[in-house]
């Protein structure tokens, strides 16, 4: 399956076929690191190979439209109920520089034993099964190629059903999970006997299959209040799944510890988070790291999320990270939107590539609070271990209490999560193997009778599914309407109808996000922005962030609702954009007749850069095609511009209006217009205008024959102003 | 029991840590750890689970619900401890019959007194 760029994803090309799909490859791949890599202007230290299409930084409009990318992997986590819908947003977020793609799975499945089939929709995320894990990695496959670069898909081998989810993980190439079976006990309350015992199975298969583990630690974070406090236990955390795993023959290299800095401002997260991060490398040395961000403190401004993000990523690049995972802005408020995604994506790939270098001009002092509070913690943690052991071993330490107690270890508040050792989820499920237990399949941890002999344990009956993957029984639906051709019955007629409407994160879903200041106290306020999103046709509209500005001058408010609106493409006004005239064929032109232009920034405006782009030879602009350009520079005014035309018998002017207060930008084009009319000249002129709230539409309604705006080039101007010159004759 | 509150009391309870380097310190980290997981590794290798049945029971190529059934009636039957695959393997060399044939034997209902 290949995709085009300009065509919209096939989704039922990816659905096609689907019980014969097989992973192209399996286990879990890093970016390839370019030492001193050279891209546009600048050597880069900290860059992988750079991707075949992407969508780069804004403002990678200024610097030859460079896309560099990080060495580290970027996360992003989608999760929309609709695996049919998830899959556009995965690849708009491998196009902004994700390869780490991770499945969140619908509330409850952690309590489900077995395996779901078919593709039910989901809450909060979906149902893990094995045609949506074959139809996503079918996309994947085709959008990594689009790419250029290999994805990374993964999930979660947690619950009930661990070994049964690491089986189907394997077989179908997912390429990661999490899988730590303190957060089945802690947050789960799966059996805690139930939960080490399967852990060890999936821990064995997603070792041959070479998947990457992320541990569940991080999650101490998000419940603890206080969660600067946890950091002590969260060592603990990951040193017991770490060595757990590391027991079962997991390599260190498949092992990625996921850590997140505890605090956001107002705290003073530099001195809490940086020494944790340091001691939590250092103990932890031969392993990976996945950085989260942060997500305990973030509600509903995105704004402030974000910026937690940037120096949530500066520890990352102060410290170490393999992977950065990302966060989306408005995870606090609602599921995440398909453009939150993109957002969070961007602000790890701009901080990472703004912070490239770093570690080579600063390092961290060896002395001084930094050293002395790494050296608190780990102790704080070695201490932590000991009353485990006091205790009686790990299932006493969680039947007394012991973690996520909001003290800061070896204070206790006596508010620690309590687990009964035989209660829970799954309890008494747990069997003494025989003497003659077998298992005849490969990945098999523990005893087993068939494991004595020097082949495979499989060799009697012609190989297991991991090494015979024909032999896997591929179930398509059992549900026959909570299934994803039902679903998309109505987003492929609407297709066929040409219909679009609005949309957030399920095809049709029609939701729109309004932004509204209004100057009043806060509670009038909110609800005169819910009336004014009401009397903008929006239904349901709910108040999704709400800033105070001041309590009685006014506040700024986010509304999400529905507008009930499908268009119509085929009654769409289109623009028809003219191909640009090439290079050669603009200079072809314009050398041999000898053509002036006077240019200028217009008005009361000492904006000089936008116009030297246009016209200047060193950026690329229209000098090159032999244009002789009379730059007067900055606050000229419009009847000079003229006075110079006429001098120099020029063929066109082109002004730039940056400020645009009082629409003052209109007033000069208007301006410029009606005095080459009054002098006889307009028809004589090309009269272009340029600027930042510039748009063709609106120079041509004030007068001028063409306008451009952000992200113009010298080609643009010059392809135009050859076809306009070209008809005026 | 339920752990008391306890004020934070480190600067007495590091006293025997302070001494040690960073490295001391690092080796004893990772030895605690190593005792505290020993008991559960070996609880792991020497126990089973209806999941990882019903996981060897997939890669012996059932389809979840064969597997889910399967494991059920092994279960009820207390014949677990063997191992659903092993139980099943050897059904299928006894009587000649091929791996899923010995499954759908079993879900059928025959066989089961010869397990």
């Amino acid at each position: 399956m290949k995709l085009s760029s300009d065509k919209k994803l096939d989704l039922q090309e990816i659905l096609k076929n689907l019980e014969k799909y097989q992973p192209r490859r399996k286990g879990w791949t890093w970016r390839k690191k370019v030492e001193n890599n050279k891209i546009g202007p600048f050597v880069y230290q900290d860059t992988s190979e750079s991707l075949t299409h992407s969508v780069p930084l804004p403002a990678a409009a200024y610097f030859d439209n460079i896309d560099p990318q990080s060495d580290v992997v970027i996360t992003t986590e989608i999760a929309s109920g609709r695996f049919e819908d998830d899959l556009r947003r995965m690849r708009m977020a491998a196009w902004h520089g994700a390869d780490h793609i991770m499945v969140i799975r619908t509330t409850g499945q952690s309590h489900i034993d077995g395996l779901i089939e078919g593709t039910p929709e989901g809450i909060g995320g979906i149902p893990i099964t094995r045609k949506q894990i074959r139809a996503t990695r079918k996309a994947l496959d085709a959008i990594e190629d689009e790419v250029g670069r290999p994805i990374n898909f993964h999930s979660y081998v947690s619950g009930v059903a661990g070994p049964e989810i690491a089986v189907l993980f394997a077989e179908e190439g997912v390429n990661g999970a999490h899988q730590d079976p303190q957060y089945n006990v802690l947050y789960r309350n799966i059996n805690m006997h139930r939960s080490f015992v399967d852990a060890a199975e999936a821990k064995k298969i997603m070792t041959d299959a070479t998947i990457l583990q992320l541990d569940g630690a991080h999650n101490a974070n998000a419940t603890a209040k206080q969660a600067w406090k946890v950091t002590p236990e969260l060592f603990v955390q990951h040193a017991i799944n770490t060595a757990y795993s590391n027991a079962i023959g997991m390599p260190n290299d498949l092992i990625a510890l996921s850590t997140v800095p505890p605090t956001a401002p107002p705290a003073p997260k530099m001195q809490y988070d940086l020494p944790y991060a340091v001691a939590l490398r250092e103990l932890f040395a031969d392993y990976k790291f996945r950085a989260q961000q942060n997500t305990r403190y973030m509600e509903s401004d995105t704004m402030e999320t974000t910026v937690t993000h940037v120096l949530d990523t500066l520890i990352s690049c102060m410290t170490s990270a393999d992977i950065q995972s990302t966060i989306t802005p408005d995870e606090g408020r609602n599921i995440p939107w398909h453009y939150n995604n993109v957002a969070g994506v961007n602000t790890a790939r701009q901080t990472l590539m703004g912070l490239d270098g770093l570690m080579e001009q600063v390092e961290l002092k060896q002395d001084g609070p930094l050293r002395e509070n790494v050296r608190e913690l780990k102790e704080r943690a070695v201490l932590f271990l000991e009353e485990i052991l006091n205790e009686g071993g790990y299932f006493t330490a969680v039947k007394n209490g012991q973690f996520v107690d909001q003290g800061y270890f070896p204070e206790r508040k006596g508010d620690g999560i309590v687990r009964d050792p035989q209660g829970g989820d799954g309890a008494d499920t747990v069997i003494p193997r025989e003497a003659n237990y077998g298992a005849p399949v490969c990945s098999h941890f523990g005893n087993n009778s068939y494991a004595q002999s020097s082949t495979k344990p499989c060799n009697d009956y012609g190989g297991c599914t991991l090494c015979a993957p024909s032999k896997i029984q591929y179930i398509d639906e059992l549900d026959t309407q909570d299934n994803v051709e039902k679903r998309l019955q109505q987003p492929f007629a609407d297709s066929a109808a040409g219909l679009i409407r609005p949309e957030v994160e399920k095809h049709g879903d029609s939701i729109v996000c309004v932004t509204l200041f209004v100057p009043e106290s806060p509670n009038v306020a909110e609800a005169a922005a819910l009336e004014m999103a009401r009397q903008m046709s929006l239904k349901n509209c709910e108040v999704i962030s709400r800033r105070v500005m001041h309590p009685a001058e006014g506040s700024v408010f986010e509304i999400k609702g529905m507008l009930d609106v499908a268009v119509d493409i085929g009654k769409l006004q289109i623009p028809v954009k003219d191909e640009l005239l090439s290079d050669a064929a603009i200079e072809a032109w314009v050398r041999p007749r000898d053509i002036h232009i006077v240019a200028a920034t217009v008005g009361e405006d000492e904006h000089s850069v936008g116009l030297h782009e246009i016209l200047d030879i060193k950026h690329g602009g229209i000098e090159k095609y032999g244009f002789h350009c009379h730059d007067l520079g900055t606050s000229v005014a419009i009847e000079r511009l003229l006075d110079i035309a006429e001098e120099t018998g020029a063929r066109a002017i082109l002004i730039s209006t940056i400020v645009t207060h009082g629409n003052v930008h209109k007033q000069h084009m208007l301006h410029l217009h009606e005095s080459a009319r009054q002098r006889g000249i307009r028809e004589k002129l090309a009269l272009v205008a340029g600027g930042a709230q510039v748009t063709d539409e609106l120079a041509r309604q004030c007068g001028m024959d063409g306008g451009f705006g952000h992200g113009t080039m010298g080609r643009d101007v010059g392809s135009f102003l050859v076809r306009t010159l070209r008809e005026q004759g | 029991m339920r752990c008391a509150e306890r004020p934070d009391d480190f600067e007495k309870r590091r006293e025997k840590l302070q001494n040690m380097s960073d490295e001391e310190l690092h080796h004893h980290f990772w030895q605690l750890v190593e005792k505290i997981v020993e008991p559960l590794i070996d609880e792991a290798r020497t126990h089973t689970t209806p999941s990882i049945e019903r996981s060897i029971l997939l890669r012996m190529g059932f389809s979840s619900n064969e597997a889910n059934a399967l494991v059920e009636k092994m279960q009820a039957k207390n014949l677990l401890g063997h191992g659903a695959g092993r139980l099943v393997l050897e059904l299928a060399k006894t009587k000649q019959l091929s791996i899923r044939a010995a499954g759908a034997a079993l879900l059928s209902g025959q066989y089961w007194e010869e397990l």
